[in-house]
């Protein structure tokens, strides 16, 4: 596979996890609940890292001296990799734990697929370390959204517009463009596309415990984010991520 | 600082990482605590490989920082910290000594076995108090105060503590 391929298809991973984390992060000081604002930080904290470990072998990959650092604070919306479902605001709570759910299910087929299939060490050690960390985020998501649809009229109300409203930006995680074919045919990325079965299944079953009726998973799809177009949300995003270094290049803690 | 003998100084580079704490739980070290995984020759340089405990913890980079320069203050010129992540850390790894160390600071220390990674939806494992040594507790947060803790209480004697959880 191209250096070049290669280079794409690390980053789409390695932007899922830092703008979904980034996003998060807005969380800090604002939780609904102490233990919350911590456990949603903790999950970004997680996030972020795993995202410092792609960028990373991404930046070696491409071999044009670009660090992390680089590659998350000096590079234009249309650079970014990420599936639309990780830039969508906050919302409310319930938007949020809804967003969360339906990556950390994903993440956690992704990367089961990675660490089994790949034929890249470095991505099957990268899917290895972060499942482990996934799978609490996706007890952690699974648990809320029990907690909420089963819970007051109000709180099912709520985390079922929820789920509704993010739903249509859920296929896009199963859609394999040029690119996923390469890095599948090099034996390197995995089929997305093979996962949605059994991601619809798990959500499923967290859905019936949380009486929460299943969206239609033949409805229309948002997509864009993995080929570079992005929502609005994400401009705003990098604004606040990239500001710093962009206004002090070079600077140093 | 001339070596004689490989062997030997390798035997003493890791007693010499037993006194590099974490700086997150000072009553760890990283070779109890799994963290440092090698220590070898590269021709003349010395190479000491760690792993993080977890993706985004921020004690790594202290951790590699303390390694160097307990190696420094040691007489050592030509080395390397690297970084790992295969095998990834897991909590199994703690040392006897480790989970001795975090229950006498109050931290409840991991129940054996790493967590079914296949569960989505399940009851939660019965953690002792560290105080008190009660099994009448309850889980607060799965998320805790670092990384690698989750948050409990318990019921009898109603102090909140630290769980150092499975992974
Ligand atoms: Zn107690």
């Amino acid at each position: 596979m191209e250096r070049q391929e290669l280079f794409n298809y690390i980053i789409k991973w390695a932007d899922h996890s830092l703008i979904l984390g980034q996003r998060l992060g807005e969380w800090c000081g604002h939780g609904p609940a102490l233990e919350e604002d911590i456990a949603l930080t903790n999950i970004s904290l997680d996030l972020i890292g795993q995202a410092r470990s792609l960028l990373t072998y991404a930046g070696e990959v491409e071999g044009k001296g670009r660090d992390e650092d680089q590659l998350a604070f000096f590079r234009d919306v249309r650079d970014f990799k990420n599936p639309l479902l990780a830039e969508l605001p906050n919302g409310h709570f319930g938007d949020t734990v809804v967003r969360q759910f339906f990556s950390d299910h994903f993440l956690f087929l992704a990367y089961e697929a990675m660490m089994e299939q790949s034929s890249d060490e470095q991505l099957k050690a990268i899917a290895a370390k972060s499942i482990k960390e996934v799978a609490y985020h996706r007890k952690h998501s699974s648990d809320w959204i029990v907690r909420l649809g089963d819970g007051t009229e109000e709180s099912q109300a709520k985390i079922q517009q929820s789920v509704d409203d993010i739903w249509e930006f859920t296929g896009e995680l199963f859609t394999m463009d040029d690119n996923d074919r390469l890095a599948l045919e090099a034996g390197v990325g995995i089929d997305v596309s093979l996962l949605r079965d059994a991601w619809l299944k798990n959500v499923q079953t967290v859905f019936e415990a949380a009486t929460i009726n299943m969206p239609d998973a033949e409805a229309w799809m948002q997509q864009g984010g993995k080929q570079g177009l992005h929502t609005e949300y994400l401009g705003y995003i990098l604004a606040e991520m990239q500001h710093i270094p962009r206004a002090y290049p070079n600077a140093q803690w | 600082m001339v070596i004689e003998n490989k062997e030997n100084t390798i035997k003493e580079v890791w007693k010499l990482l037993e006194k590099v704490e974490d700086p997150e739980v000072p009553v760890l070290d990283v070779v109890n605590m799994g963290v440092a995984r090698d220590v070898f020759f590269e021709e003349e340089k010395l190479i000491v490989v760690i792993t993080p405990t977890y993706s985004g913890c921020p004690a790594m980079d202290v951790i590699g920082h303390n390694v160097k320069v307990a190696l420094k203050e040691a007489g050592f010129e030509d080395y390397e910290v690297r970084t790992t992540l295969s095998p990834p850390w897991t909590t199994d790894w703690l040392t006897p000594i480790a989970r001795q160390r975090l229950k006498e600071y109050g931290i409840a220390p991991p129940e054996d076995g790493t967590p079914d990674k296949g569960r989505l939806l399940s009851e939660d494992k019965v953690i002792p108090c560290p105080n008190c040594n009660s099994k009448n507790t309850t889980m607060v947060s799965i998320f805790g105060s670092t990384s690698c803790k989750a948050h409990y209480k318990c019921k009898d004697c109603l102090e909140p503590f630290d769980y150092f959880k499975c992974i």
